[in-house]
């Protein structure tokens, strides 16, 4: 089984969970920015965690032979502080990046007049940096939440097919299907979906344009959930083949979308100058 | 400005990347180098990757995009000011492409720094283009020997330190020599290349670290 993780914040977990990964299946992800549990003061650790997105955790995963992506964006909690804001002045020159295959996690929390604001500029920074968007749907008020949400994105210049909506759950399904958006689900172990839910909304409203993610965090999450509704779905009568739609080609035509994804060998890490050997040692160095 | 004349290393690794790239790339990348030492030249490096794509060069093994980036910083001939802020807003491929260029461009030692930077990852990629030849050619004798060492730490390989032959110096052997003896009380190996440096020249005791 061969997995994609459309959205999972790997700068929470740890070197064991990107071993657990790899053995799951997990041979690629994209980590979405977002807000880190304690919130920000100022643009400058935006740019430090932007880097860390493009630096640090691509090589982390390469280590543990899983491809890395990530999304760039303001994070809807943060739009609402008017020290974060000015990091959208920033983020054209981020957007350039190669690896940088949509803009997220962009969307409402609170649907303030801020965050408002924030969805708007996003979504056109994507129009104009030819990405796709990945867009959170709030936690409370969830149903006005995605209806609004919808709206926007049909004022915008960036059209339904290049936005993932994600934390979808079985009110919010339906009508996210009728928008065009791509649907994203977000499996968790207590709260949002669970696998054996998210097989009875793929029975229901079928396998295309779904993605499965287990957006772990910092929080009450697990890594391996993609694999867990995988498995589910396995058991439940889904072919091999509607089990790899859903897990990889379903995520690998959303973030190709960016015309960046690459999932192939990179030169850039081992086999440059010479063959660098692991040695085993920890780089503690 | 004159524009600088190419340095017979990255003649050949011109003439290496225009051979190894489709027709289409090729022409991209003389058009930017014709016009990069008067436009916009900073948007090709961004995009570099994505124009001459991601595959390394048959000859000298350099990914086709590192190239790209090393022949356009030296048309341009970026000063500190640009190689600073291309490496402190660059993701690791580009900071990696600016290391490698500095040797090639009109600088000093004012860009020690970024060689800094890079050494204090843990990231290989920044490590090995942080041990060429601006560094053998810049970092004072201490920060030099703590670059070797940070390489047998990471597992990157001494082939890739630039100048180890002729900078490597008694205190250096003894801290290599301490360093095979701290991993054979552990029980771990010794790795090779250190073996081979320490066996050409075994330090002796006692040592006395000389500074240049």
């Amino acid at each position: 089984m061969r997995i994609f993780d459309p959205h999972i914040h790997m700068s929470s977990r740890t070197t064991d969970d990107y071993r657990a990964m790899r053995d799951a299946g997990v041979r690629a992800l994209v980590e979405p920015a977002f807000w880190l549990g304690q919130p920000r003061t100022n643009v400058g650790s935006f740019l430090d965690y932007f880097d860390a997105l493009l630096g640090w955790e691509p090589y982390r995963a390469a280590e543990h032979g899983i491809t890395h992506h990530c999304a760039l964006a303001l994070n809807p909690k943060e739009a609402n502080d008017p020290r974060c804001v000015p990091v959208l002045a920033e983020l054209d020159r981020y957007l350039r990046k190669d690896s940088v295959v949509a803009v997220g996690e962009i969307g409402y929390d609170s649907m303030t007049p801020a965050e408002d604001e924030a969805l708007a500029a996003q979504l056109q920074l994507a129009v104009d940096h030819e990405l796709p968007a990945l867009v959170h749907t709030p936690h409370r008020d969830k149903v006005a939440g995605v209806t609004r949400t919808v709206d926007v994105v049909r004022e915008s210049a960036l059209p339904t097919e290049r936005v993932l909506l994600d934390h979808l759950n079985e009110t919010t399904v339906a009508a996210a299907k009728d928008s065009g958006c791509w649907l994203g689900f977000s499996v968790y172990p207590d709260t949002k979906m669970d696998e054996t839910r998210m097989v009875r909304l793929l029975r229901e409203y079928g396998t295309e344009k779904v993605l499965v993610n287990s957006a772990a965090d910092w929080g009450n999450s697990d890594p391996l959930k993609t694999r867990r509704v995988g498995e589910a779905m396995l058991a439940d009568g889904f072919s091999d083949d509607e089990v790899d739609l859903v897990l990889w080609r379903n995520p690998v035509a959303f973030y190709s979308l960016s015309g960046r994804l690459d999932l192939g060998e990179r030169p850039e890490r081992d086999d440059y100058a010479g063959n660098v050997l692991r040695r085993g040692a920890p780089a503690d160095s | 400005m004159d524009s600088p004349t190419l340095p017979q290393a990255l003649a050949a690794l011109r003439a290496e990347l225009v051979e190894a790239v489709p027709h289409e790339a090729a022409e991209w990348l003389e058009a930017t180098l014709g016009w990069a030492a008067d436009a916009d030249w900073e948007s090709s490096f961004a995009v570099a990757t994505r124009r001459v794509g991601r595959g390394a060069l048959p000859v000298s093994g350099m990914p086709a995009a590192d190239a790209a980036r090393v022949l356009l910083l030296h048309a341009a001939d970026a000063d500190l000011a640009t190689v600073t802020r291309l490496y402190q807003q660059g993701d690791a491929a580009e900071r990696r492409a600016v290391l490698q260029a500095l040797s090639y461009l009109h600088l000093g030692p004012e860009a020690v720094p970024l060689v800094e930077d890079a050494l204090r990852t843990n990231d290989t990629r920044l490590i090995v283009a942080a041990v060429g030849d601006y560094a053998a050619a810049h970092l004072d004798q201490h920060q030099w020997r703590h670059a070797v060492l940070k390489c047998v730490f990471t597992g990157v390989p001494l082939t890739a330190v630039s100048g180890l032959a002729t900078r490597t110096d008694a205190e250096l052997l003894r801290m290599l020599g301490d360093y095979a003896a701290e991993r054979e009380a552990a029980g771990r190996p010794v790795p090779e290349d250190v073996g081979e440096v320490l066996a050409a020249q075994p330090p002796h005791q006692p040592q006395h670290p000389q500074e240049p």
